[in-house]
């Protein structure tokens, strides 16, 4: 009898011990309307979840239950989380002449739009990626496209933002604006992009 | 040879800033960022880096921007590690292993899952979750250790 109530004792600790902790997980949609996916994996199941508020709840016993969150729902439950969601990163384009690290007139002006949106966030940090078109090699572009981002975060310290807050990044040949054959000269690929966060 | 060496000791005091990986950019009521065995106040435009715990009182959440555009939130009462973080800005490819043991986060994926779909995950206590695609939501009901 002893012996009995030592094993359900030590079953109910080997449970407490191996308890799945409860969680939820949902997918919501972006400003935008677009909806992504997740999936999530415990050691004896697999769930995505694809759908706008779709949603699966973990519980305490190990099983998984498919549930539809409302637009209220997520409000009550992360209504002071969603609030502290940093804003997107505000995207800017400007292009360079062929093979140079030098910017178009067209461009000089869109400047001044990255100005105007560094001053409406706070403690913004930039990012500024180059690309190039597909003449010449892979390296030759990751250079090329590095040498531009360079240049432009110069000008950018040049016109009175802290070096630290600017990172520079070359994507080279890798993330075509107007996708073409290799080696072609093509203006709208020699870009830079700047986002700032 | 003097500036070499202030720039030395400048580097050495400073070590910090080449290796954040995302930038505090909401702070509300207590929030904390534990690092190693020291805990600082998380003030809008504090650093993170990869290993650093996130925590939040009962009046507290956090929005972090991440190198690659990802965006965190922590809500109150929240345990957030960032157990993982690389990405690299030529490929975007990278690695983003988020920990949550308690409370709620919500998210929005950026770059390297853009690139590599599940490049990004968020574990907590008994599941992990890979992330295809952009906006969602996670809470963990678990009490504190």
């Amino acid at each position: 009898m002893k012996f009995l109530a030592l094993l359900a004792l030590a079953a109910l600790a080997a449970g407490c011990a191996s308890a799945p902790t409860p969680a939820l997980f949902a997918v919501v949609p972006a400003p935008d309307g677009h909806v992504g996916a997740v999936v999530v994996r415990t050691d004896r199941d697999e769930r995505v979840i694809n759908s706008a508020y779709g949603a699966q709840r973990l519980k305490s016993d190990g099983s998984i239950e498919a549930q539809k969150l409302t637009p209220a729902e997520v409000r009550r439950d992360f209504g002071s989380t969603l609030d502290a969601l940093p804003g997107k990163p505000a995207m800017f384009m400007l292009y360079f002449l062929e093979g140079k690290d030098e910017l178009t007139v067209d461009s000089k002006a869109e400047m001044e739009k990255v100005f105007s949106e560094l001053k409406r966030r706070p403690l913004p940090d930039i990012m500024v990626i180059g690309h190039t078109d597909t003449v010449g090699g892979l390296a030759f572009n990751d250079r090329l496209s590095l040498a531009r981002a360079e240049r432009l975060r110069e000008m950018m310290i040049g016109l009175g933002i802290p070096p630290g807050r600017i990172a520079a990044a070359g994507r080279g040949k890798r993330e075509l604006l107007v996708p073409t054959e290799d080696n072609v000269s093509e203006p709208r690929n020699r870009r830079v992009e700047i986002n700032v966060r | 040879m003097r500036k070499w060496i202030l720039a030395a000791a400048l580097a050495a005091v400073f070590p910090a800033v080449a290796a954040d990986v995302g930038l505090i950019k909401v702070s509300k009521g207590s929030v904390q960022i534990q690092r190693g065995a020291s805990k600082v106040p998380a003030t809008v435009g504090a650093g993170v880096q990869a290993s650093d715990v996130i925590l939040t009182g009962a009046d507290g959440a956090a929005g972090i921007t991440f190198t690659d555009n990802s965006l965190v939130s922590v809500g109150p009462n929240s345990v957030f590690a960032i157990d993982k973080y690389s990405f690299d800005t030529t490929t975007h490819q990278g690695e983003f292993e988020g920990n949550l043991k308690q409370g709620r986060l919500a998210a929005v994926s950026g770059k390297m899952v853009k690139q590599s779909p599940e490049s990004m995950k968020i574990r907590t206590p008994s599941a992990i979750m890979g992330v295809r695609g952009t906006e969602f939501l996670v809470q963990v009901d678990g009490k504190a250790k």
